[in-house]
């Protein structure tokens, strides 16, 4: 068995170097993947095809469900636990990988076939440097020598544009930030020279800003050692910038696939379309109103620790203001401010002519009710113990007094107002996607009858074609019953989509206030600008000019 | 599940939907994955319960009915023999299940009772009072609850009822900090929050809001309390100042007949005898012990893979 191993690792390291641009290294026929839940195999993956050639890249984009991670993973000839691979052929490079052992496929994973996780965060291991990790793979399989290895990685450190690439190996996974972690992370699945390699949507859980850095790195890297590699995103300008090629997963099957610019520029499918119009959303401005609420010469603080200074704002009936800031800025300490939740230590809040009392307590139940609020993390914000129709039916008992089958009407009304149905009635929390999470959040505020709606950063974490459907909904219910939204975020395209009103936040107090086209007139503010230029578009090209004008100004 | 299976839609989105279930339906499912060890486990409590609920059926003689032959060996007459006045041993450990079991029931009850509460008033309070009740807890938790136990009840006497509350009151401090600990993570909760915004009063959170989502530790937390509090009765009891004669209970009835030990040597079932009752308590504690480990394994979302 040793004998066997070793003689395999030769091979596999001599194959390495064999591949020509252009040869099939991955073909996938009629894959068919089963995952195991509520007592029952489940469909996840439906007959797909996929070829991969040796340095091409692969979109893979879909909404969450549609089984891109789960085909992502059986790339590499990998199942999650509790999924099986029922039928089809996963052909890498001339062996069927679905037909090898564990142990046999383990010999690929992490030599031939390396892997870029989410989190980036949630994958290291907190105990060891990360050079030790960098390298642990290549130097296991013998690809290379400790001392090689770890020289290795320092150049891979450099192409990533990491800072300090000689020592920053030596640190500990915590000692970096994210964007940095999850850099070093695409270098050690580059550290055995593989054949391929496959990202799992390494930028989704980071900030713009980094995600800019963090796809030219990957991408440069990739091109430079000829590399393929599988993208998988929900973000359709990302994969744009990425890849070659673009397949369209939904419900496990593959909805369409051609190179990237083809893609872009004529979508054959009616799904595939109604992805990229969603990108195009823009509201338009509406004239300023009379004030519903205003917020005058406001402080407040944590305990002793003052974080909002002097912040007047004005929030006109019927329109969107969006509050933008960095994470720290007092976006939502504002919010909780108006909630009551946090009681001001100066300043005044006034709602509809009159003032509020600072304090929860103190406010009737109708100004409760007349403001009501809707989270960032949808999870958090719905009971997981309650059935739908308990979460939306509790506000419609306590404010309105509804009951029975008033209440249920009521309920009924509500859901179809979000885009969905009475099947939704006796479902709890968990069985529901992110999105629908989310609109049950907005039914719930919805069921108060409220005149104004706070939204904290409510599309941030979800998918991209998902967030627009959620931003598509709050235009539209603004539009039907009148509503005024201050909405939270600190993504500027969310900011064009739905506001008219913008005020830009920094530590604690308001930069820049007034009409969404005044604010994002140019000159603005350093930070706005690197804000404003980081924000992915749906051009094939706009990494490459963007790098090319960066280094322009640098230079 | 698609209704426009064309373009993008809410309802299209894909979501994990479980099936409704009955509650007989799932407690089956449940039931079909259990593990050997959980099935001893809930098959022995069932048998202990039905013997508690039943003993007066199941006994062959009175709990406190002596007879002229005080040490009898173990017979067709006497099955465990007799004790040192002549009452049946078997009867004594059928009509000890009531008694011990029941009684531990009641002790848990009543500590989850207090501790829960409080526990979750100083959870969602986070002032004070939390200060207040967490620090006296301190203090009773310093003082080794055995011999505490032991100082009251010769205080106030060795009553049922005093035993009862003593124990529970005692047991209560660490019910209270478990569910403290849990329903800190659950009050920072947005939905609590939500509620809190909606105006909803404290009773209302603490029900409905938290209770739901903390129930499965402090299950667990039960069925582990229960093996010490019947433990600590047992102790108690094999001390003399538990439950007091002619009520039939194992600790003390280990303590009662305890020198029959060292006939062992000459009569081997005489030997056995004072271990019986040591033989109860220990299956039931391992039976419930048991049933809470895959409780827990079930309820952590752990896959058996």
């Amino acid at each position: 068995m040793l004998w066997i191993g070793s003689c395999t690792k030769q091979v596999v390291f001599a194959m390495n170097k064999s591949g020509q641009k252009g040869d099939v290294l991955l073909d996938i026929k009629g894959l068919r993947i089963q995952g195991f839940s509520d007592e029952k195999w489940h469909d996840i993956v439906n007959g797909v095809d996929l070829v991969l050639r040796r340095g091409e890249i692969m979109g893979l984009i879909g909404e969450s469900g549609a089984g891109k991670s789960t085909l992502g993973l059986a790339a590499m000839g990998y199942t999650q636990p509790g999924c099986r691979i029922t039928a089809g052929e996963i052909i890498f490079d001339g062996v069927d990988l679905a037909k090898l052992s564990d142990a046999e496929r383990r010999k690929f994973w992490g030599n031939r076939m390396t892997y870029v996780a989410q989190s980036a965060a949630a994958s290291f291991n907190p105990a060891h440097r990360l050079i030790v990790q960098t390298t642990a793979s290549t130097i296991r399989s013998g690809l290379k020598d400790r001392s090689e290895a770890y020289r290795d990685a320092c150049i891979l450190y450099d192409a990533l544009n990491l800072p300090d690439p000689e020592h920053i190996g030596d640190r500990y996974p915590h000692q970096v930030s994210g964007g940095q972690l999850q850099r070093v992370m695409t270098a050690m699945a580059m550290s055995p020279r593989p054949d391929m390699i496959v990202f799992d949507e390494p930028t989704t859980a980071l900030d713009v800003t980094t995600q800019v850095e963090v796809l030219s790195s990957m991408r440069k890297i990739v091109e430079e050692f000829n590399t393929a590699a599988i993208y998988i995103t929900h973000d359709l300008a990302v994969v744009a910038q990425m890849s070659d090629f673009i397949k369209v997963l939904r419900y496990g099957y593959e909805v369409e696939e051609a190179p990237t610019r083809q893609m872009l520029s004529d979508p054959k499918e009616s799904y595939t379309k109604s992805l990229w119009s969603v990108r195009a959303l823009e509201k338009k401005e509406q004239e300023i109103g009379q004030s519903i609420l205003s917020i005058k010469g406001i402080d407040a603080a944590y305990g002793t620790s003052k974080v909002l200074f002097d912040v007047d704002i004005e929030v006109p009936k019927g329109s969107t203001v969006a509050v933008v800031g960095e994470s720290g800025s007092g976006k939502s300490t504002t919010a909780r401010v108006i909630t009551g939740l946090l009681p001001q230590s100066a300043g005044s809040v006034h709602f509809d002519g009159a003032e509020l009392p600072p304090a929860l307590a103190d406010r009737s139940k109708d100004q409760k009710r007349r403001i009501q609020m809707i989270y960032q993390m949808a999870d958090t914000a719905m009971n997981p113990r309650q059935t739908v129709r308990d979460i939306i039916g509790r506000p419609l008992e306590f404010y309105l007094g509804l009951r029975g089958k008033a209440k249920n009407d009521r309920i009924t009304e509500l859901l179809e107002m979000i885009e969905l149905d009475g099947r939704f009635l006796e479902r709890l929390p968990s069985e529901l996607s992110g999105g629908q999470k989310q609109r049950i959040c907005i039914a719930r505020a919805l069921a108060a009858n409220p005149d104004f709606v706070i939204c904290d950063e409510v599309t941030s974490a979800l998918d991209q074609i998902v967030q627009e459907g959620i931003l598509k909904l709050l235009l539209r219910l603004q539009k039907e019953l009148g509503l005024t939204y201050l909405f939270i975020t600190h993504d500027i395209s969310t900011v064009k989509a739905i506001s008219d009103q913008v005020v830009v936040m920094n530590e604690g107090r308001v930069v820049e206030q007034g009409r969404k086209t005044e604010v994002f007139q140019p000159p603005h503010p350093e930070y706005t600008e690197l804000l404003l230029s980081s924000v992915p578009e749906m051009d094939p090209d706009w990494l490459t000019n963007l790098n090319a004008k960066r280094a322009d100004l640098q230079s | 599940m698609t209704q426009d299976p064309e373009t993008y839609s809410a309802l299209g989105e894909v979501g994990a939907f479980q099936e409704r279930r009955t509650l007989w339906s799932r407690l089956k499912l449940d039931l079909k994955k259990s593990p050997m060890t959980a099935r001893f486990g809930m098959a022995v409590i069932l048998i202990y319960a039905v013997v508690a609920i039943f003993a007066p059926l199941f006994a062959p003689y009175g709990e406190a009915e002596v007879f002229p032959i005080p040490y009898a060996p173990w017979s067709s007459e006497f099955i465990f023999g007799t004790d040192q006045i002549g009452r049946d041993i078997f009867s004594r450990m059928i009509f000890g299940a009531r008694n011990t079991v029941g009684i531990a029931v009641a002790t848990t009850l009543l500590a989850f009772l207090i501790g829960g509460s409080l526990g979750l008033a100083a959870a969602i309070s986070r002032s004070w009072l939390d200060q207040f009740l967490s620090r006296s807890v301190d203090v009773l938790m310093a003082i080794p609850s055995l011999i505490f136990a032991l100082v009251l009840l010769s205080i106030f006497g060795s009553t049922v009822l005093n035993l009862i509350i003593i124990i529970a009151v005692l047991d209560s401090t660490r019910v209270f900090r478990l569910t403290r600990a849990v329903a800190i993570n659950v009050v920072v909760m947005d939905y609590v929050e939500a509620a809190r915004l909606r105006g909803e009063g404290i009773g209302w959170i603490m029900r409905r809001e938290i209770l739901p989502n903390i129930m499965p530790p402090l299950v667990a937390e039960f069925g582990l309390r229960f093996c010490f509090v019947f433990l600590s009765i047992a102790a108690l009891s094999f001390l003399g100042v538990g439950i007091q004669p002619p009520t039939a209970d194992w600790g003390s009835m280990v303590r009662e007949n305890a020198s029959l030990i060292q006939f062992a040597q000459y009569d081997l079932k005489a030997g056995l005898t004072p271990l019986l009752p040591a033989a109860a308590i220990a299956l039931l504690t391992v039976a419930v012990n048991f049933v809470v480990d895959w409780f827990l394994h079930k309820t952590s979302g752990i896959r058996d893979e």
